[in-house]
């Protein structure tokens, strides 16, 4: 009889035990951790610097005063190829270079899993665009977060602000401006110069695990590619864009102006 | 007994007389049966007695523009249906003048599209263009919120319209438009006269004017809000540098020299005419498509005959007869409306 509890018991522990086991190693892509992302703005293959000599591609020497963009929809890859979509509440964020806190982005309750794939959206979509007003919070308010960065009298956001001088300029005191919108339009189409960025991870995947510090995407903004390609944009020629026709060729530079560095697991 | 039924009469007016006045309850806005569904989403922002009372202050309140001398009403004034009388180009701070004739604000729910060009796609949204045009309040936003904030009877007020004291820019705009929401105009001899009730009685003139319009008119500017929503180039100029209208929005070549049709109700207290003001008189209007529209590469094809002549073919008779039916759109009860006036 002894023995028969014995066994029973053995048998017991071992039902127990083996699915137990066999959690502890799904518990790895069990539950949500989150990703940070960080933007950094660069010029010549190192940290941007307002007021600094630069050269553009067209070959004028600039010093740059400004650099705002707006990052939204980010969406992450694994290597499976699933999708992770963060949530409309939380996903606009307005990069501000003279604001690092502000370029520092961290998307939670991302399922846990190996990502090797980062999408964004340079820009405010279209339907966050001709959103309520109640839903146009944060960096969205026209008011305060997004202040500087709306077009009240051609409804929208600005999504890439770029300002400086350079003595190619002939605008008063030499200054340039590049303010760049336009999301496609409400009720009939307009110029649509939202740009998507599919990057992917150089080496290592970003490993998201429950409970566990957040994988570090390191993104570097080359500030310069907005003058490079594919269109050569020159100051003298053009030393003010806003909302016209030419911004395209703006939107165009800054869609290939984004570059996962690297990323960093903790 | 020819005395009891004297008195009788008397002691029935005392009656009423010492009766208190009954408060009416609010009404939101008129939905008019002729009318289509608004475009605007009442669900979204529905209009109640104290946010429209609060849109009402703000509207003529003048601690909106930067040196506090101009309020939304100084450009749009309610016996004018909500625009500017005499004044071709709008005239904001410091007595500058816009490019563009300030719009009537009057039955803005069923816009789709605002301003002269539609570069604004909701009425929540519209203020934030006056207020910060260098031209018209040259403010800002948050300054204008800032403001508010520190305005005890402010506080009150939005407490009422939305539950807490809280002052965002949401509730700001939303009290906005519940107060222009209100602003529905609907009842004109012509709304009488096709709802076939009283004071409907058009003269024989309107009615050949009205036929004459439907023929001639009523493709853009489509009955009963008298637009189509569209975007069209009438011929008024040729050349449209100083501004390009729709295109300015669209950056598209094709929009270039195309407005906003506008609403022709209470067209006859709302002079100056079009965008840019130019036109003083219905007379005038009608000379214009008549006789006056200019050719460039996006004139409207309806104002292009097939003969090769441009604008409307209209005789001196004809002209009047149309005119005469406009001012049947003329809504008295909405240009005195005590609800709306200051
Ligand atoms: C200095 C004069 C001026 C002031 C002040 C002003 N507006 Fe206007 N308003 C205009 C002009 C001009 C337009 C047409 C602008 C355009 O097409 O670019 C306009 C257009 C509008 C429209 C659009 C109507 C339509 O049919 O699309 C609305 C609504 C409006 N204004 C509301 C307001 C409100 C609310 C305020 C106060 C916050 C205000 N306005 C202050 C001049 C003014
Ligand atoms: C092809 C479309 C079209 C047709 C047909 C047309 N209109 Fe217009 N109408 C417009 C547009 C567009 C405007 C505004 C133009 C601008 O401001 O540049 C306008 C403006 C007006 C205005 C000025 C309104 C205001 O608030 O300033 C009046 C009045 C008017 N039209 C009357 C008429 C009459 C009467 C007819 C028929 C004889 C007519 N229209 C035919 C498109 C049209």
């Amino acid at each position: 009889m002894q023995k028969f509890y014995f066994w029973a018991l053995a048998l017991l522990t071992a039902v127990m035990i083996i699915p137990a086991c066999k959690d502890a190693r799904d518990d790895e892509f069990a539950g949500f951790g989150s990703v940070e992302i960080e933007f950094e703005n660069q010029a010549e293959g190192d940290a941007l610097v307002f007021g600094k000599n630069y050269t553009n591609a067209a070959g004028e020497s600039l010093q740059f005063s400004l650099f705002n963009y707006y990052i939204s929809n980010v969406v992450l890859v694994n290597e499976n190829g699933d999708r992770f979509v963060a949530p409309k509440d939380s996903c606009y964020f307005l990069c501000k270079h003279d604001d690092p806190d502000s370029r520092l982005i961290r998307i939670n309750n991302v399922p846990a899993g190996n990502y090797t794939g980062l999408e964004f959206v340079l820009g405010v979509d279209s339907a966050k665009s001709v959103s309520p007003v109640t839903e146009r919070l944060g960096v969205l308010d026209p008011a305060t977060g997004a202040s500087g960065h709306y077009w009240s009298w051609n409804a929208g956001y600005i999504f890439m602000k770029m300002e400086g001088n350079s003595p190619a300029s002939a605008n008063p005191d030499n200054k340039f401006q590049y303010h760049i919108g336009l999301f496609g339009g409400f009720n009939s189409p307009t110029l649509n110069n939202l740009k998507t960025m599919k990057l992917t991870v150089p080496a290592e995947a970003a490993r998201v695990r429950q409970g566990k510090e957040a994988p570090h995407f390191h993104m570097v903004v080359d500030a310069l590619e907005v003058f490079k390609s594919p269109n050569v944009l020159s100051i003298a020629a053009n030393p003010a864009v806003h909302a016209s026709p030419f911004s395209k060729n703006i939107a165009d530079n800054y869609a290939d102006m984004f570059t996962i560095d690297h990323v960093h697991n903790h | 007994m020819k005395y009891l039924s004297f008195f009788l009469l008397l002691a029935l007016f005392a009656c009423r007389d010492t009766q208190p006045p009954v408060e009416e309850p609010f009404q939101g806005p008129e939905l008019p049966t002729n009318f289509p569904a608004p475009s605007y989403d009442l669900t979204l922002n529905p209009v109640t007695e104290a946010g429209f009372n609060l849109g009402k202050k703000i509207f003529y309140d003048r601690i909106l523009s930067r040196d506090s001398t101009i309020s939304c009403a100084d450009c749009h004034i309610s016996y004018s249906a909500f625009s500017h009388p005499d004044h071709p180009t709008s005239h904001g701070i410091d007595n500058l003048f816009g490019r563009r004739n300030a719009q009537a604000v009057q039955n803005m729910l069923w816009e789709k599209e605002f301003l002269w060009d539609g570069g604004v796609p909701n009425l929540d949204l519209v203020p934030l263009n006056a207020i910060q045009s260098p031209v018209e309040m040259d403010n800002t936003p948050a300054e204008v919120l800032h403001r508010l904030k520190q305005n005890a009877e402010y506080k009150a007020m939005f407490k009422a319209a939305f539950g807490t004291e809280e002052i965002t820019t949401a509730r700001f705009l939303q009290s906005l438009s519940q107060f222009m929401a209100m602003l529905v105009s609907a009842n004109s001899p012509y709304d009488h006269y096709v709802r076939g009730e009283s004071g409907g009685d058009l003269s024989a003139e309107a009615l050949e004017g009205m036929a004459l319009f439907k023929a001639k008119c009523a493709s853009c500017h489509t009955t009963d809000l008298f637009t189509d929503h569209s975007f069209r180039n009438n011929g008024l100029l040729d050349d449209f540098s100083f501004d390009k209208g729709r295109y300015e929005v669209s950056q598209l070549p094709e929009d270039i020299g195309k407005f906003r049709v506008p609403s022709l109700r209470n067209i006859e207290a709302t002079s100056p005419y079009m965008h840019h003001g130019n036109l003083k008189t219905l007379e005038e209007v009608l000379d214009h498509y008549a006789s006056g529209v200019k050719d460039s590469p996006t004139l409207d094809p309806l104002l292009r005959q097939p003969d090769g002549t441009l604008g409307i073919p209209l005789t001196a008779t004809e002209k009047a007869r149309i005119i005469s039916f406009l001012k049947t759109l003329t809504d008295e009860k909405f240009l005195r409306d005590a609800r709306f006036a200051e």
